[in-house]
């Protein structure tokens, strides 16, 4: 079966049709799990297993909000190994390089089915190499919550990593020496994972602000260290000093003026990439020459963000969860910076927050002439990320802007057809690279608005064939036939399936 | 007329990829400084192929080629030349290194059936060099003099100051000698950087002295130099009056006339006209003719 823009969606799983087509259903609730006062304290990951009988089949979670210094879903896969279960299926919000040891579990039969919002490195590798025995399925990070409340992921044990737990139970990330700041990926499985569990290494008496409401928790793991803080913090969360990077960034913002956007009240968000972070910089000055006051940021946040709110530049951060330690420390002092829950940031039938913003800036691996966003696998086919929040925020914003180099490593990243849809082509507005900006020919007002400028704006047939021109025509990519996941857009379709590497 | 001129260092591949897409007047792929004494050939080789392989840059294209008094300059010629580039940049440039590089293009020229007359820009950047100045603005090929500021100082056994008082009287001399002779008078590049505001004062000062652009070393310099080195909105809105107060004046006849109670006259009226030129130029101007 193909879905609406034309790729192919296996077996049992339902079709893409359209960005909107969520708007005519129901949101489909499942009874949040029974809460009850109280929990048990257990010493080690161990006793969790045995305590919950975790057995052969089934489904366990884990919030990514340590990145790549999360020391708790590789001590649960350690457990799994020694106990040699099969067949968990896992259901972490992300993967980073540092969960190799997973590879030998997927070999082993051990874990067999992934479901994700974004995976890369050696993990990812092998997902892509066909080590997977059963699916990965790739969901948005406001696709996955709206996947649990609705029951199309059920969770049998939610296993969550938390920097600081009280004597009721409530948990937070904001204090601690793990602390990593909001846990805005938590808060779905919390409420509808079967049993529940808050893996800490810092017992409080009493917490103010938790995000983790202890009335859902069942059991509280001790450990000796959760994660390493510095992980959370990642290279891509500086503003670049590449000058190709600048360029595009200086272009967007000048093209973010002429359309209106840098106004009083404006909404933004950005990705952590070094150009979405020049682009944010150079808004920020120009809001300081205009005198303007934006209304909200909001996703991943920065310090760069975390410095304009202090700074006053705008009223509220809503943060989903921190990139680097300097918005940890913010969340918990300043109280226009606000944690949220990832439903609360990007589920399509929650009241969220992707739906307010102005303009968001985000990447691209590849796009193509009906500007389709691929950020899930490389070019070759190879999966090395996935959505996050790139296609809810997409849907959501005003204006939807991917600002990426027209050619990286002398490989044009616009396609005809990207190896991989992330995000359909309908809810992308504006594409910037450093030779020339692309308008989606559906946005009318746009054009409109830049029928006199002076920014050089280019169809993307005419920004393929320059890209062409220095690179000359890759030959095509064949795929092999060989499903090993899907990518599921937010709304629990599928908008395109991943194969097993040639 | 150029207001930018950015270094590329001829030996390194993404930079020459994506040298055209900063925005500066001039690109000058460099063989001399920016590459060691090791990669020479390999800069060369690696300029002239990339020169061959592109095409429609949308800037002048300058060559640094190293100096007279070096082993490399010959080759660096016998590579480069080609209708692809303007100009040559000669390095420590002396009034008898500018007339034999121009037997050597006039040559390359004829021997390569090159229907272009490259152009050439001197650095200044021996003291000797800075006492010939009338003489190499004279000069045949030579289109603009770009002041090498680190070299001169070296000579001239001074340190660089940020303030840059030591390198004051060559900016005036090229500035003079420029003005004199219409062509460019380019300010050497400003080191830092990081520090934008203070390039920023750097161009003014040197703008103000007479000189009308500057060479960057960095990409990120050439926005702030081409926002200095163009007319500003008040001077362009000025000249386009005058343009228009002329036009008037001279449908009546009259030679001299008055606008705000100022007299205006045929020097007043060219330098509005050489205002709107560079104004023009850049695209500074609406469709109707008035200031952006």
């Amino acid at each position: 079966m193909k879905n609406s823009i034309g790729r192919f969606v296996p077996e049992g799983f339902r079709p893409f049709t359209g960005s909107n087509e969520y708007k005519k259903q129901q949101r489909k609730l499942i009874p949040e799990k029974q809460c009850h006062d109280g929990f048990e304290l257990l010493g080690s990951v161990s006793d969790m297993f045995d305590k919950l009988n975790i057995k052969d089949g089934m489904t366990l979670s884990f919030h990514h909000h340590l990145r790549n210094g999360d020391f708790v879903l590789n001590a649960v896969l350690e457990e799994i190994k020694k106990r040699n279960l099969k067949n968990i299926r896992l259901a972490p919000s992300s993967l980073f390089p540092q969960n190799a040891s997973l590879v030998e579990l997927m070999e082993n039969g051990n874990v067999t089915e992934i479901y994700t919002d974004y995976v890369n490195g050696p993990v990812a590798d092998a997902i892509s190499n066909g080590k997977l025995q059963g699916m990965c399925v790739m969901y948005t990070h406001g696709g996955r919550p709206m996947a649990i409340e609705s029951g199309s992921l059920h969770i049998d044990v939610a296993i969550l990593a938390t920097p600081a737990v009280d004597k009721e139970g409530n948990g937070s990330g904001f204090t601690g020496k793990s602390a990593c700041g909001s846990l805005g990926y938590a808060v779905s499985d919390l409420k509808y994972a079967d049993k529940v569990v808050l893996v800490t290494d810092n017992l409080v008496e009493h917490l103010e602000n938790a995000q983790l409401e202890g009335k859902y928790v069942d059991y509280v793991v001790r450990m000796d260290a959760i994660g390493d803080p510095n992980g959370i913090v990642s290279g891509t969360t500086r503003i670049t000093k590449d000058p190709v990077g600048l360029k595009i960034a200086r272009d967007t913002t000048a093209l973010l003026e002429e359309i209106g956007m840098i106004k009083d009240g404006l909404s933004m968000q950005t990705g952590a990439g070094g150009t979405s972070l020049a682009v944010a910089y150079y808004v920020k000055n120009r809001m300081l020459e205009k005198g303007i006051k934006g209304s909200f940021a909001s996703g991943g946040i920065t310090g760069y963000f975390t410095d304009m709110l202090e700074e006053g530049l705008f009223d509220e951060l809503y943060d989903v969860q921190c990139f680097d330690l300097k918005a940890v420390q913010s969340i918990g002092k300043n109280s226009n910076h606000h944690a949220m829950s990832g439903s609360k940031y990007a589920n399509p039938f929650d009241d969220n927050v992707v739906d307010k913003l102005d303009f968001v800036i985000l990447g691209a691996t590849e796009i193509d002439l009906d500007f389709n966003v691929n950020v899930t696998t490389d070019s070759h086919g190879k999966i090395m990320g996935g959505s996050g929040g790139h296609s809810d925020t997409a849907h959501g914003a005003k204006v939807t802007v991917i600002t990426t180099n027209l050619i990286k490593s002398r490989l044009p990243i616009i396609k005809e057809k990207v190896t991989t849809v992330t995000t359909p082509g309908e809810d992308v507005d504006v594409l910037v690279t450093e030779r020339g900006i692309a308008i989606n020919p559906k946005r009318v007002d746009l054009l409109e608005k830049l029928k006199n400028s002076r920014l050089p704006i280019f169809t993307m047939q005419q920004l393929l064939e320059k890209a062409h021109s220095i690179t000359g025509q890759p030959d095509k990519l064949v795929l092999s036939d060989k499903p090993v996941g899907v990518v599921v857009y937010r709304d629990g379709t599928v908008i395109d399936t991943l194969y097993k590497v040639n | 007329m150029r207001r930018s001129l950015l270094f590329i260092p001829g030996n390194n591949p993404a930079m020459l990829q994506n040298s055209d897409v900063f925005g500066s007047d001039a690109v000058i792929y460099d063989l001399e400084d920016a590459v060691s004494v090791t990669e020479k050939d390999a800069a060369r080789v690696l300029v002239s192929q990339f020169l061959a392989t592109t095409d429609n840059m949308p800037m002048e294209i300058v060559v640094r080629i190293n100096g007279l008094d070096t082993d490399y300059y010959l080759k660096d010629i016998e590579a480069v030349v080609s209708d692809k580039i303007d100009t040559i940049m000669l390095p420590k440039a002396q009034v008898e290194d500018l007339n034999k590089l121009d037997k050597l293009l006039s040559a390359v020229e004829k021997q390569k059936k090159i229907k272009k007359h490259i152009g050439v820009l001197p650095i200044i950047e021996l003291t000797a060099s800075v006492l010939q100045i009338n003489e190499i603005v004279r000069c045949p090929r030579v289109n603009g003099v770009l002041l090498g500021a680190e070299d001169l100082s070296s000579d001239l056994e001074v340190a660089r100051t940020r303030q840059g008082n030591e390198i004051l009287l060559p900016r005036m001399q090229i500035a003079y000698a420029c003005a004199a002779h219409k062509i460019d008078a380019i300010d050497t590049p400003f080191t830092d950087t990081n520090d934008m505001d203070a390039l920023k004062e750097d161009c003014k000062f040197v703008c103000n002295l007479g000189m009308n652009a500057k060479a960057a070393i960095h990409p990120n310099q050439i926005p702030t130099i081409n926002s200095v080195f163009v007319p500003s909105d008040k001077l362009i809105n000025w000249a386009l009056r005058v343009e228009e107060a002329a036009r008037r004046a001279a449908e009546k006849g009259l030679g001299v006339f008055s606008l705000d109670g100022k007299m205006v006259d045929k020097p007043v009226i060219m330098r509005a006209e050489k205002i709107l030129e560079k104004a023009r130029k850049y695209h500074l101007t609406d469709e109707e003719g008035g200031s952006l």
